[in-house]
């Protein structure tokens, strides 16, 4: 039996573990049928030329971990921002590991999807916001299909959230192969700030596959800044499909950072619906060995006077291959846009590759779009300058590769995760940090 | 201090230094003259370790270690400096960041702690008064949008603080007005002493009236054909190479 007719056939099994009675299930039963239909992607879709899903499809993943596989916090720790306090939302094999979680319903929400899904006092919000913003696609109808857990997050009108909250995945390899498909759904409404940091790790080498879909909901002049740090081992593979809605004056960030696993790929699509709003998508790519990183982007201007900045570095040896495909759609209303887009690559040898394809649709006339892509090697020039004021050549490359990434990792508004990544990139181009940028 | 015994050197196949001989001792200050194409920049490239140029035939000995087969970066670790004709630029990497990261790592490669913060401040403030240099400058991207003397000075600056054994400085008067001109050998001289030994690369003798040589080799054809004394310096800004190489042709 193959992957997708597995999954066809949990369905009903799943159907157990849940009420049928809530309105969600009449989405999810859409949903399993849109797959059932559509199937995976393949190459032949133009969304997936560059990446193949097929190597991935051939494990015979568990859909249903049976049971909370004990860890404790000291096997996490180093996982987890511990030098700054957050808030937690913690999964082992998919499921809530309350032990390790700190959630709150204090001043805003931070706490699981299911009991979102199941508490009648969120029943509002869900009809709201739940699987509003996710396009008709077969990854994001599946992960609706089985949509039960993940991170729920409300921050109510002007309340800063006060600490970060993580998000966090971990896959103890109990299983043979484990496929997870977290849903998360966040919203800040007006005037509120929320920063969200989203990390899946695996504690083993057993094959992992997730298939993450998050929607994100940001209200008048609220921010919200969110992390991706992808740095998961070889065997794991990560579909991130993350939407979000901004409106007037809002502020959104992500910042998506993917040093790690086997194959990552990010759908990530911004839709802009007032005015003065301003979206950034801002990633770091640093890849090796057989690697595969697929940033797929949208930002789709459909309001006069608003901003996007879109900034993809890509760093890539061995045989890794990236793939950016950016697409920046402004509607004819939408005058007086503002919409940046730039993704430079260093291929460190000649077996690396990147495939990069911006693509602007512009249907109005008073707008201000640029995009730059560039591909190219580390300045020989610069290196030897490096080396004769006795920097040696690892540390002379890694410095410049820093350099390369260093306008990307200033944007980072948060101190700690910002430390953790340059530290994180420190280790994969082994050297020690013996500098600041 | 430095060696130089019978040193070829070429790139791409094309041989460009043809037999350098030379010697410089401790407290030294030699000056190599010659006209555009001598080999002037190629000869400070080889002493700096730059793997573009192929050693062919000879050795650079420097305090009696054979440093012909040590990369660049080890060089600068035993205590060589080149300052660069055109230095490059490194946008996204701080003056200040970069300057920490070669002290740090030679005194890495020597076996030596980091320097402590307080006395890299304190040091960075010192050299930098005596280069002139605004503090501004000090946070901005290495040579990015510098102008000719700014990235001039800030070649000194490094020297300054690196304190190198032998400086080699490829063409330092290029680009400067007089003013940075005075600024940069001023610094020059300042760092000088019984110790360290300096090599100056000029294509004109303007230079070597801030930094005074003792020592003045002519640089002709990949070959040193005429060595003098500051004197020779002067002659060659009043008569040009032309008059050498005619002796050499009457001696042919």
């Amino acid at each position: 039996m193959d992957l997708k007719e597995k999954l066809v056939s949990s369905f009903f099994a799943f159907e157990e573990q849940i009420d049928l009675e809530n309105d969600v299930h009449v989405l999810r039963n859409k949903a399993i049928e849109f797959f059932e239909l559509n199937g995976f992607p393949t190459k032949k879709d133009e969304a997936w030329k560059y990446t193949s899903l097929k190597s991935l499809l051939k494990h015979d993943y568990s859909i249903f971990p049976k049971k909370e596989e004990a860890i404790d916090y000291k096997d996490i720790r180093k996982y987890c921002l511990h030098e700054i306090d957050t808030y937690q939302i913690v999964f082992v094999d998919g499921i809530y590991a309350s032990h390790l979680s700190s959630t709150t319903h204090d001043k805003f929400d931070a706490c699981l999807m299911s009991s979102a899904l199941n508490n009648p006092k969120y029943e509002a919000i869900i009809k709201q916001y739940f699987n509003k913003i996710t396009p008709e696609e077969s990854l994001v109808s599946l992960n609706t299909a089985f949509s039960k857990e993940g991170a729920f997050i409300r921050v109510p009108k002007s309340v800063i959230a006060e600490k970060p909250v993580e998000i966090l995945h971990f896959s103890t390899g109990n299983e043979a192969a484990l496929m997870l498909q977290p849903r998360n759904l966040i919203v800040a409404e007006e005037n509120s700030h929320l920063q969200v940091i989203e990390r899946h790790q695996s504690l083993n080498n057993n094959p992992v596959l997730t298939n993450s879909v998050t929607e994100i909901f940001v209200e008048k002049r609220a921010q919200v800044d969110y992390y991706k740090v992808q740095n998961d081992k070889v065997a794991a593979s990560l579909i991130d499909n993350t939407y979000v809605e901004q409106h007037d004056d809002s502020i959104c960030s992500v910042h998506t950072f993917s040093l790690g696993g086997k194959l990552t790929r990010n759908n990530l699509n911004f839709y802009q619906k007032g005015q003065h709003i301003n979206s950034i998508l801002n990633g770091v790519t640093i890849l090796e060995d057989k690697q595969h990183v697929d940033h797929n982007t949208l930002v789709h201007h459909q309001q006069p006077n608003c901003e996007s900045h879109q900034d993809y570095k890509g760093i890539f040896s061995d045989k890794s291959v990236g793939v950016f495909n950016g697409k920046v759609l402004v509607d004819k209303i939408a005058q007086k846009t503002d919409a940046f887009q730039s993704n430079n690559n260093i291929l460190l040898d000649d077996q690396s590759s990147i495939n990069s394809k911006p693509q602007l649709e512009i249907f109005a006339d008073d707008v201000k779009c640029s995009h730059g892509c560039t591909i190219g090697q580390l300045d020989n020039e610069a290196l030897y300058y490096l080396k004769t004021r006795g920097i040696p050549e690892k540390e002379a490359k890694a410095l410049m590769m820093f350099a390369f990434a260093n306008n990307v990792l200033d944007g980072v508004k948060l101190p700690a995760i910002k430390k953790r990544i340059t530290q994180q990139i420190a280790n994969k181009l082994g050297v020690e940090l013996g500098f600041e940028l | 201090m430095l060696q130089v015994k019978n040193l070829h050197a070429s790139v791409e196949g094309e041989e460009i230094l043809k037999g350098i001989n030379l010697e410089i001792k401790p407290g030294e200050v030699h000056a190599i003259m010659g006209p555009n194409g001598s080999g002037k920049s190629t000869l400070a490239s080889v002493i700096a370790g730059n793997e573009d140029y192929e050693v062919t035939e000879g050795d650079i000995i420097f305090e009696k270690a054979n440093i012909s087969e040590l990369s660049a970066d080890e060089r600068a670790h035993k205590g060589i400096f080149l300052s660069f004709q055109y230095p490059v630029e490194i946008p996204g990497v701080s003056v200040t960041n970069f300057i920490k990261t070669s002290i740090n790592q030679i005194r890495k490669a020597r076996g030596q702690k980091d320097m402590p913060a307080n006395e890299m401040l304190k040091k960075i403030r010192e050299k930098a008064a005596l280069l002139e240099m605004d503090r501004k400058f000090l946070s901005r991207s290495l040579n990015e949008g510098f102008s000719g003397g700014e990235k001039k000075r800030n070649e000194i600056f490094q020297m300054a603080m690196l304190e190198p054994k032998l400086a080699v400085l490829d063409e330092t008067d290029s680009g400067l007005d007089i003013d940075a001109l005075r600024v940069v050998s001023n610094g020059v001289n300042k760092l000088k002493n019984s110790e360290n030994a300096t090599l100056v690369i000029t294509h004109y003798q303007r230079l070597l009236d801030y930094i005074v040589p003792d020592v003045v080799h002519v640089l002709i054809d990949g070959r040193i054909v005429k060595t003098g004394d500051k004197d020779l310096a002067k002659v060659l800004e009043e008569k040009g190479y032309d008059w050498i190489k005619e002796e050499l042709a009457q001696q042919a």
